[in-house]
């Protein structure tokens, strides 16, 4: 850069900067003035925008703004309003019978879209995301049901869980009976044999079923029910069915009645609110219908 | 045009001046004649049908809207005249589209620059604005001489200014009070807005499209056409040497001198053109500019050059047309002393309307037959499938039936498959055991969870084909989808 001395550009007429670099100048072309005028404006703008506006972070907080806004309150009122629209429908899902809900296109889409997120939270971690269970879990999509596949049944489990120490809960026990040395390992060996039987599968050769039939009465019954059939009452599962919650092959039969088995249900009571539960209930229902 | 330059050889008169023009106000003069009739007619048509067409009713029975053209975006229908288009209808948009885009190729491969001259909406308001300018402010002189004058703004040109500029907003104001109208009910919004109970979003579009209009059409003007709009530079690649285009006939133009002297040189038999010289296509053209230069981008051949041309050529005795539309291949075919040919039928014309009538014709086809009754099923993906305890295996699927019919209908839900499978929907009792039947509103979807079980000694190895029909049991008219029925 050389000397700044303005001069006229021989080319266009104009004036330039006075700025050269390597012989090449500059012409002195101003801004528009919509353009600076503009730049102007906007700083103003700014300006306004920073009085105004919560600005300035501060060490524990920030300006606020002389109108006070705040984003975060303006989601609180947001969320308020979408409680208020939702609390509505809510409440018309919490007031209606249980049992009507799934005649009412309305509430039963209602139930389902509100069952399938809280389910998304707090069940799926066990019953998987579909419901469909894992070995211990029940799968919520078939038919079969340890305490009961009626609306006010799964309702109830729902409610007060398994085992989860609620005063209401459910309560039953799958028995230890090999730990608890109630059965010698080769009764626990041929009554395994027996239930698959029940259920017909295959059973080992040699398999003594006169025997397995007189443990089965002596000790499954109670429960299990004449014929294995199961009691709902009690959370027993019927062993004649093709569902099998921890699995049918001898050695889990085997496990199982050994160990004996008391899978928890949490009770949702409290944690969740009424016209939720009712909406979980629905939700599972018309996943697999129930029975 | 292109050759090489040494920089060094250059004079500063071979340089074209800088990169940046400053604007050159146009003044562009009234002028009468063929062209800007059609353009009157074009432009009270193409306003007319924008600024009453919200509010043309059509009855489409009670509750639903009865307005012939109309957007319903929170409910997601548009609505023209008998057409109800639903948002999985969309491509029909981009039917119209392709159809639009193809139809512009085609205009320019005919005629030019049909649409900016002629149908443009900047071309329109532009020339709108100008003939309120023109009432006011008088005509090209008169404007000319009132910006130049340096005389302290008298009352009377304040007034003028003024009322130019209240007439313009007044417009902008209508198009962007017209452009809301699309989108609700026109009577009712109309009323809603005059009394200020007018949803905050209509009138914030109203001042947008108040300003846009405002700005485009009473400042920016022939600018918008030169700097901001793509399509000059677009239709330069679709025009070919058939394509008749706002053409100056140098053939009959040059040289250019004046009538008398002309005259005196036609007299002693020499060669002379028509041209006199006379600037008029200059004054009237609305981007400034010489359309005896040979085509330019800026020009968008409005055609109003032609108009002017065509006065003076009347007033001085010669043949119309000096401007006219042409192309450069005639202009050669007559200065070799052929006559000019117009070839309008060619390859791409034939295939440009080809394009045009093979999407217009599907659109209208598929319009014409498509269902207004619609199924839509998904099948659950987690779990694919269940096994229930008597050893039967059941799929659920979510099924969304589509009512877009103006009434409610009665629809009865079957499902076919070689394993003979049972279903049971969620919520309904049916009367008739496996096809229950579901009432849907007119106008609305239903979403159903359907449950399809296939027995125990049916059991399918794997994934096999299900066919679910939907009909409606009082008219009789149905719709299928397919799906798969998964073993686990």
């Amino acid at each position: 850069m050389t000397d700044h001395h303005s001069d006229i550009d021989s080319v266009s007429g104009k004036s330039t900067t006075g700025h050269e670099w390597d012989g090449i100048k500059e012409l002195n072309t101003p801004l528009p003035r919509w353009w600076v005028i503009t730049f102007y404006l906007t700083i103003v703008w700014a300006i306004g925008y920073w009085i105004v506006y919560p600005a300035w972070p501060l060490i524990a907080s920030n300006t606020t703004g002389v109108f006070g806004y705040s984003s975060r309150a303006d989601v609180a009122v947001e969320l308020a309003n979408l409680e208020k629209i939702r609390g509505d429908k809510m409440a018309a899902l919490g007031a209606a019978p249980l049992a009507d809900i799934e005649k009412d296109p309305a509430l039963l889409a209602l139930a389902r879209a509100k069952g399938k997120t809280v389910f998304g939270d707090n069940c799926a971690p066990c019953h998987g995301s579909g419901g469909a269970g894992a070995k211990g879990y029940p799968n919520l999509n078939d038919d079969d049901w340890l305490w009961g596949g009626t609306l006010d049944q799964i309702m109830q489990t729902i409610q007060f869980g398994a085992r989860s120490g609620h005063a209401k809960t459910h309560e039953g026990q799958m028995l230890a009976f090999g730990k608890d040395g109630v059965l010698k390992p080769d009764e626990i060996a041929t009554v395994a044999n027996y239930v698959r039987s029940l259920s017909g599968l295959s059973t080992r050769n040699g398999f003594d079923a006169a025997k397995g039939a007189k443990i089965f009465a002596e000790n499954c019954v109670a429960c299990h029910g004449d014929g294995g059939k199961g009691n709902q009452e009690m959370g027993a599962p019927n062993l004649t069915d093709k569902i099998w919650l921890y699995g049918s092959d001898e050695a889990t039969l085997i496990e199982t009645i050994s160990q004996g088995r008391a899978g928890v249900m949490p009770a949702w009571e409290g944690r969740l609110d009424p016209a939720t539960i009712k909406a979980m209930a629905v939700y599972v229902h018309s996943l697999g219908g129930g029975k | 045009m292109n050759k090489t330059v040494n920089p060094n050889e250059l004079k500063p008169a071979d340089d074209v001046g800088p990169l940046y023009a400053a604007r050159k106000k146009v003044y562009p003069q009234s002028v009468s004649g063929t062209f800007r009739r059609i353009k009157w007619a074009l432009m009270a048509f193409c306003l007319g049908v924008y600024y009453f067409l919200p509010f043309v009713r059509w009855n489409r029975g009670l509750g639903a809207p009865s307005q012939a053209v109309l957007i319903d975006l929170p409910n997601s229908r548009f609505y023209f005249f008998f057409i109800e288009l639903w948002p999985q209808e969309v491509y029909y948009f981009t039917g119209l589209l392709i159809v639009a885009a193809v139809a512009l190729f085609l205009m320019n491969s005919v005629g030019g620059r049909i649409w900016c001259g002629y149908l443009c909406p900047q071309t329109v308001w532009t020339d709108l604005f100008y003939a309120v300018e023109r009432l006011i402010e008088g005509d090209r002189r008169e404007r000319m001489k009132k910006d130049k004058s340096s005389d302290p703004l008298k009352l009377e040109r304040i007034s003028e200014i003024v009322l130019k500029h209240s007439i313009w907003l007044m417009i902008a104001w209508w198009t962007g009070g017209a452009w809301v109208l699309y989108f609700n009910d026109a009577p009712t919004l109309v009323k809603e807005l005059v009394t200020f109970q007018g949803p905050m979003i209509a009138y914030i579009w109203i001042g947008i499209l108040t300003a846009s209009t405002y700005l485009l059409a009473g400042f920016m003007r022939e600018q918008v056409c030169t700097y901001m709009c793509p399509w000059p530079r677009i239709q330069a690649a679709l025009t070919d040497e058939w394509a008749l285009n706002v053409t100056y006939r140098y053939d009959r133009g040059e040289k250019r001198t004046s009538v008398k002297k002309a005259a005196e040189l036609r007299a002693l038999g020499q060669q002379v053109g028509d041209c006199v010289d006379c600037y008029q296509c200059v004054a009237v053209c609305p981007t400034g500019i010489d359309i005896r230069n040979g085509p330019q981008m800026e020009c968008i051949q409005c055609g109003l050059c032609i108009d002017a041309c065509d006065n003076v050529m009347a007033k001085i005795g010669r043949p119309k047309r000096l401007i006219g539309y042409d192309n450069d291949i005639n202009i050669h075919r007559r200065q070799e002393g052929k006559a000019p040919i117009y070839r309008i039928v060619r390859a791409r014309t034939i295939v440009y309307s080809a394009i045009i009538a093979a999407v217009g014709g599907f659109m209208v086809y598929t319009l014409a037959t498509r269902s207004l009754l619609d199924v839509n099923v998904l099948h659950d993906r987690n779990p694919v499938a269940v096994k229930l305890s008597d050893g039967s295996i059941r799929n659920a699927y979510t099924v969304r039936l589509l009512n877009k019919s103006g009434y409610d209908r009665a629809i009865a839900i079957d499902v076919e498959g070689p394993v003979n499978p049972t279903m049971h929907v969620v919520g309904v009792d049916s009367v008739t055991p496996d096809r229950p039947i579901i009432v849907i509103p007119r106008d609305s979807t239903s979403e159903l969870r359907l449950l399809v079980t296939a027995p125990a000694e049916n059991n399918p190895e794997k994934s096999i084909p299900v066919r679910f029909h939907v009909m409606d049991i009082g008219l009789g008219v149905a719709a299928s989808a397919t799906d798969n029925f998964v073993a686990p």
